[in-house]
């Protein structure tokens, strides 16, 4: 299909773009533009990734969870996060993308992943912060998502989305039971939410003004919100849950503002955004590692599998 | 060796007993038996169903989805097949 001749794709794109007018999906035979089909695979891709990378912070503490209720709190949620991986990686192989490919291009760095996890995880109280803000950031920027004109990614983030709910709100339980606790647990829920306060803001990604694609994408309606519009909302919900848990959100310039209907909140440094995604945040060394292990560990795995399958297959031959 | 040497399989699932399987998403594994037991860890990790059926993907034949492929031409003017076509005076009971 991206075989055919350029004289010939106008018909085709006008299709594709009356498609979208109708607020339809496309569907993964259909003809779309190359462009399109770039940017779905790199969006698609590079949330997969995220996934698959996210389920590191917060595995660390598997083994040293509190009790075996939390334990297997965060088993089911690590456990979910893989599926959130594979279910996109799943949407990814629908526009021709090889998942072998996507995954050795995760391990040589040339695809990214969310900068977040590229943050450590210090205390248990990290495991409830990251179900709080992280989650519940990234469910502000998934719902809308759940719309995406592209068919397969839209049905892969509603139940995504139905999944994430359980992590923010077990993450808003374990926070709750802390700040009932000791003043001690009180400090390390404080100190969390210090550190990941900022880094949650930015995973909305760069300001609107610095965002070359979002014009693009908010045509073709892969994005319903520009990066903005989205982390205001995250501020707006989260402002509140905070008083609730009774945390400082650490930023002397956050405020409701009246008059716009909306907090106001302090700039966002960009430049350790722009750091940890050029590979130079405190764990992208240990997370590439990490991920890359795993990957050459499993690999005996796969071999045997494989083996037993075409055993089998001969087997059933032969008989 | 990756993983994607593994064949791409189709999963549908019932949700419960009543309804039809319905297409979820797709994964790899090496064989039919280990499809069926990744589909299970996959997508039924909250009970979303009762009965998984995996396929090959190579195995399915489908048609091009252009709603403008003459494929379907054949039912497009047909619009007798649908009840709606008949006029039928208002008072006539049960129709």
């Amino acid at each position: 299909m991206t075989g055919t001749p350029q004289g010939d794709t106008l018909p085709l794109e006008r299709d594709f773009e009356a498609t979208i007018g109708h607020d339809q999906r496309i569907e993964p035979r259909d003809w779309m533009p190359d462009g399109y089909r770039r940017t779905m695979v790199r969006q698609i891709a590079q949330h997969a990734h995220s996934e698959i990378i996210g389920m590191q912070p917060e595995g660390e503490w598997i083994t040293r969870a509190p009790s075996l209720r939390r334990k297997a709190i965060l088993l089911a949620k690590v456990q979910d996060e893989a599926g959130h991986g594979l279910y996109l990686y799943s949407a990814a192989e629908t526009l021709g993308a090889d998942r072998g490919e996507l995954t050795e291009m995760l391990i040589e760095g040339r695809q990214k992943y969310s900068s977040i996890f590229n943050y450590p995880t210090l205390s248990f109280a990290d495991v409830g912060v990251i179900g709080w803000l992280v989650d519940g950031a990234a469910i502000c920027n998934q719902v809308p998502l759940c719309r995406s004109s592209y068919g397969p990614y839209a049905r892969a983030m509603i139940r995504i989305c139905k999944e994430e709910s359980f992590h923010q709100r077990q993450g808003f339980e374990l926070l709750l039971t802390m700040m009932r606790g000791t003043p001690a647990q009180r400090e390390m829920v404080q100190d969390a939410v210090n550190r990941w306060w900022w880094p949650s803001l930015m995973m909305f990604g760069p300001p609107d003004d610095a965002s070359p694609n979002t014009e693009r994408s908010m045509a073709w309606k892969i994005k319903r919100h520009t990066n903005d519009e989205l982390r205001q909302r995250f501020v707006d919900i989260t402002v509140p849950q905070a008083e609730v848990l009774g945390v400082t959100l650490p930023d002397p310039d956050l405020r409701w503002n009246a008059e716009r209907g909306h907090h106001d909140f302090g700039p966002i440094d960009w430049s350790e955004l722009k750091r940890v995604i050029s590979g130079d945040g405190p764990c992208n060394a240990a997370r590439m590692a990490r991920r890359r292990s795993a990957h050459e560990d499993g690999a005996w795995v796969r071999e045997a599998a494989a083996a037993h399958a075409a055993r089998k297959t001969g087997r059933e031959v032969a008989a | 060796m990756t993983g994607s040497s593994w064949p791409l399989y189709e999963v549908f699932v019932r949700s419960k007993r009543g309804l039809n399987h319905v297409h979820v998403g797709s994964l790899h594994a090496a064989d039919d038996e280990t499809a069926l037991r990744h589909a299970r860890d996959l997508y039924t990790r909250r009970n979303e169903g009762v009965s998984i059926w995996v396929v090959r993907s190579a195995h399915i034949t489908a048609s091009s989805p252009q709603e403008k492929d003459p494929f379907f031409a054949p039912s497009g003017d047909k619009v007798y097949r649908h009840p709606t076509f008949y006029a039928i005076p208002d008072d006539v009971p049960h129709m």
